[in-house]
């Protein structure tokens, strides 16, 4: 065996789907106020916080879970979930990594994830999330240095108020659709920067979210502001164990730039996605919205989709400051029976906006997979122009790739441009590669790290280097 | 608006003489239009155009019930010129004259009573309406190895005599192997604020060729819905151009289902509309078997408060490999107030396919605008020239090249 087939052996079972024996604290089962003003009060939270939260349940009560999804899952019983869960030995949160149950160190090891900070890869700022808490971050004395706040979302209910009150709900409202307002509801902790007024982050900073026990639901709440002309790249994975059950992920991430502010955040999301049958595996049903809420400002999501039993998704961008930018560039790979219904909104509001939509779709196996966007251009949002392009890769005839945008043009001033393809891999490209001295498996490889190129490009050096990986595993054995 | 179509029903039983079985199968309808309503924007198909609403707003209350006892005359000015036609004259939903003196008899046979087909699916709430209100269903065969002489021209015309009412019209057409049709539906109006639905059926068999023109011209104020569903065998082809430009609300559906190998369908649209209109064309192309191909071309111009929408789907089955599918739309918006929507949408499950569809909408190009300029046209022939050269590229793709005039003409693209 050589070491690429020895790599391939290794890599061929999802290598993360080993759970950690910890002790946990959990809320009673079910969904219900009381169980709401139990994370509150675990977390010690302020009044207005539990009215923030009991205001979204009352909302939640009266909404109807959407189905006009294409992939379809059997009813989720909103009762039989536990919705906190943390390791017992984080209940009273460690004054610095010492104090972390060398378990849960163990585990982030296991993962990849350095939270020792002299083990630190390349300068990378870490929130490590287990279950409903955050475990550990790094890099807090060097990041305050230049005033950047990143901490969990818990303290920075604590710590910040102030800012967590002026600006949390204030993209993805209480009112917003049946997940975000579930979140709002339940939600345990997350990620919170805050990146004041002038100062380029330093590092890349990253939340690693990891599901670990059984019957929970994750829903982690980040939020992120980027003050007048300050800049941050964000990094976000995901794993969890192989569990044969559903597991359900709904999150609520909001970004807000202010003027000359950029955001970038990028997503390589592994979560567990079901064995070859399709048993089990991850509900991901996340909702991403950044609002460019000054002039000049720019938000960018990139996003690597190749886990989750089923993913529903669309990261928007609100562009409502005059001469904003929103990008979107996304590389989703589905196999075997994995479902993803995921895409992009545009909302122009602003004058001179622009926005960019790169989408690469993958699907093999007896998957399926859905591009849905939305470009809206409103009669206010002059000389805005936009640009789609959706490409959709095919590897089998089992296997199915939609495409639905939406695109509303109510601007004369404006400019629309939407393209789409859908083909297989070409019997021409294969056979040169290898009339080249590449096996199959590399040639194909090699075509769809090319298709995805113009993605993977975006993300940053670390992470590209991950998701090259990625979407190789993820599309081992369909080919042939 | 229940209590009101019950008792139009009972009226309309009452003043025709429709088998019981007939009977049996209108109410089976009517019970379904019923149960369903108007279509509104809660379904995916009218989210951008609320029929309720619209007829809500420009109609109110509409009248079901018609009387088709009374003979209306027909007024041959309105006959196409210099054209040599077949002709099928409706006047306010009633067919006064089904004339194919160009052709031989045996080969054309037309059935004004058969047993109405259950259309298979469908929740198309404006089917059952259309169903159950239908008077006289004809069915047009077209016999083996035939081919029309002439068009046939369809008139849709109504006289101020109706308002406010709902007429119902529907068609069959059968085209056996290696027979050719050519239709041109020519729509004109004298009446205003009436829904007209108009639904026909297309059943290609090997080798026929289909090909359907539909005319809407003149500026008008009623609401139109028209339904095409094309069945097709192996080696057919359809086309099916689309001028949407004179009613103040249409939408035109194409549902065609490429059922034999080596099939073919060709959808071509343009909307040119002003002042408040709102038009809408929906395809739908089902690959279901191998080598099939589809291609399909929309473009708009769009003046002041006028709104276009084009929700085109390509749907390939896991059996139809090696399909051609190609869907591009166009729009160029002239005003402030114009609003142009798309929704081109494909579902895939066979790899080794080619699909492809293009959007792009945008104002007139500045630039272009002043190189005509500078040779010496003003503001507005320039203009006029960049939209006349927009829209010529769909005319072009007319196959028929007697039509393809017929078509230039009408719109003012003189040869």
């Amino acid at each position: 065996m050589d070491t690429r087939e020895k790599n391939i052996e290794q890599l061929k079972d999802y290598k993360y789907g080993f759970s950690t024996e910890i002790e946990n604290i959990r809320a009673p089962k079910g969904l219900n106020e009381d169980v709401i003003k139990f994370i509150s009060n675990i977390k010690k939270e302020p009044k207005w916080m539990l009215d923030f939260r009991l205001n979204a349940f009352e909302r939640f009560k009266k909404l109807k879970e959407p189905d006009w999804q294409k992939p379809k899952y059997p009813k989720i019983n909103y009762q039989d979930l536990y919705y906190y869960s943390a390791p017992k030995s984080v209940s009273d949160k460690p004054k610095n990594l010492d104090e972390l149950d060398p378990k849960l160190l163990e585990t982030y090891k296991k993962l990849g994830i350095p939270l020792q900070e002299q083990a630190r890869l390349n300068g990378i700022a870490v929130d490590a999330v287990f279950d409903s808490v955050s475990v550990a971050t790094t890099f807090k004395d060097e990041l305050t240095k230049h005033g950047i706040i990143f901490c969990s979302m818990s303290e920075a209910i604590q710590k910040y108020p102030d800012l967590v009150k002026k600006y949390l709900g204030t993209v993805i409202p209480t009112t917003d659709h049946f997940f975000a307002t579930l979140n709002s509801a339940v939600f345990t902790d997350g990620s919170f920067v805050y990146i004041p007024e002038g100062i380029k982050c330093p590092m890349e900073l990253s939340t690693y979210f990891r599901i670990n026990a059984s019957e929970t639901g994750q829903f982690e709440r980040t939020l992120i502001i980027a003050d007048k002309g300050s800049y941050v790249s964000y990094l976000e994975g995901c794993t969890a164990p192989m569990r044969d059950e559903n597991q359900l992920h709904a999150a609520n991430v909001e970004l807000i730039a202010l003027d000359d502010a950029e955001i970038k955040y990028s997503t390589v999301q592994n979560w567990y996605p079901g064995d070859e049958n399709g048993k089990g595996g991850i509900y991901n049903f996340v909702t991403k919205r950044g609002l460019c809420k000054g002039k000049n400002s720019k938000i960018s999501w990139t996003q690597v989709e190749t886990g989750s039993a089923i993913t529903w998704k669309y990261p928007s961008c609100i562009l409502k400051g005059d001469n904003s930018i929103g990008e979107f560039y996304s590389i989703a790979i589905t196999n075997n029976h994995q479902k993803a219904d995921t895409g992009t909104k545009m909302i122009h509001l602003g004058k001179n906006t622009k926005s960019k939509i790169i989408s690469k779709g993958i699907s093999a196996g007896f998957s399926d997979m859905t591009y849905r966007g939305l470009v809206d251009i409103n009669s206010k949002a002059k000389n805005s122009s936009n640009y789609t392009q959706c490409d959709s890769l095919l590897m089998g005839n089992k296997c199915g790739a939609h495409t639905v945008p939406y695109i509303k043009n109510k601007n004369y001033d404006s400019n629309i441009a939407h393209e789409a393809t859908t083909s297989k891999i070409s019997e021409e490209q294969l056979h040169y590669c290898q009339q080249r001295g590449l096996n199959p498996e590399e040639a194909v490889g090699l075509i769809v790290n090319g298709f995805c190129k113009e993605v993977l490009q975006q993300l940053p050096m670390e992470f590209a280097v991950e998701a090259q990986k990625l979407v190789g595993i993820s599309l081992e054995g369909s080919v042939g | 608006m229940t209590e009101k179509i019950k008792i139009d029903f009972e009226k309309t039983l009452k003043n025709s003489a429709f088998s019981e079985k007939d009977i049996e199968f209108k109410m089976k309808y009517l019970n379904k239009f019923i149960e369903s309503g108007l279509p509104n924007r809660k379904l995916e198909n009218w989210k951008f155009s609320d029929l309720s609403q619209i007829i809500q707003k420009n109609i109110g209350e509409l009248s079901f019930y018609n009387d088709y006892s009374i003979q209306n005359k027909v007024d041959t000015s309105i006959f196409v010129d210099g054209l040599e036609h077949n002709k099928i004259i409706f006047i306010n939903g009633r067919v006064e004259k089904i004339d194919f003196s160009y052709e031989d008899h045996n080969k054309v046979k037309i059935d004004d009573h058969f047993e109405f087909r259950a259309e298979s699916d469908n929740n198309n709430s404006l089917l059952s309406l259309n169903n159950a209100f239908t008077n006289k269903c004809f069915r047009i065969t077209i016999k083996k190895d035939y081919s029309l002489k002439k068009p046939l021209v369809i008139y849709h015309t109504t006289n101020n005599k109706i308002k406010s009412k709902n007429i119902n019209l529907k068609l069959e057409f059968e085209l056996e192997q290696n027979s050719s049709l050519r239709i041109i539906d020519l729509l004109k109006d004298e009446s205003v604020n009436n829904f007209i639905n108009i639904f026909y059926n297309f059943n290609l068999k090997e080798n026929a060729i289909l090909k359907n023109y539909k005319i809407d011209k003149i500026l008008n104020k009623n609401i139109r819905y028209l339904f095409n569903n094309i069945e097709q065998q192996s080696n057919s082809v359809s086309e099916t151009f689309i001028l949407s430009s004179g009613s103040n609300f249409s939408k035109n559906e194409v549902n065609c289902n490429l059922n034999g190998e080596y099939s073919s369908a060709f959808v071509n649209g343009i909307f040119s509309l002003d002042n408040e209109q709102q038009h809408e064309i929906r395809t739908i192309i089902n690959h279901l078997v191998e080598n099939t191909k589809s291609y399909q071309l929309i473009k708009s111009v769009l003046g002041k408060n006028a709104k276009s929408a084009y929700q085109g789907k390509i749907f390939v089955d896991s059996k139809a490999q090696k399909t051609d599918g190609y869907q591009l739309s166009k729009a160029i918006l002239l005003d402030e107030t114009s609003e142009f929507n798309a929704k081109p949408e494909l579902e895939i499950y066979a790899d080794d396919v080619k699909c492809s569809h293009g959007s792009a909408s945008g104002s007139l190009d500045e630039n272009t605008i002043f190189y005509l300029m500078s040779r010496g046209l003003n503001y507005k022939q320039s203009k006029e020239l960049l939209i006349n050269g927009f829209l010529l590229d769909v005319i072009e793709k007319i196959t028929d090249p007697e039509i393809k005039n017929l078509v230039k003409n009408m719109i003012g693209f003189k040869e």
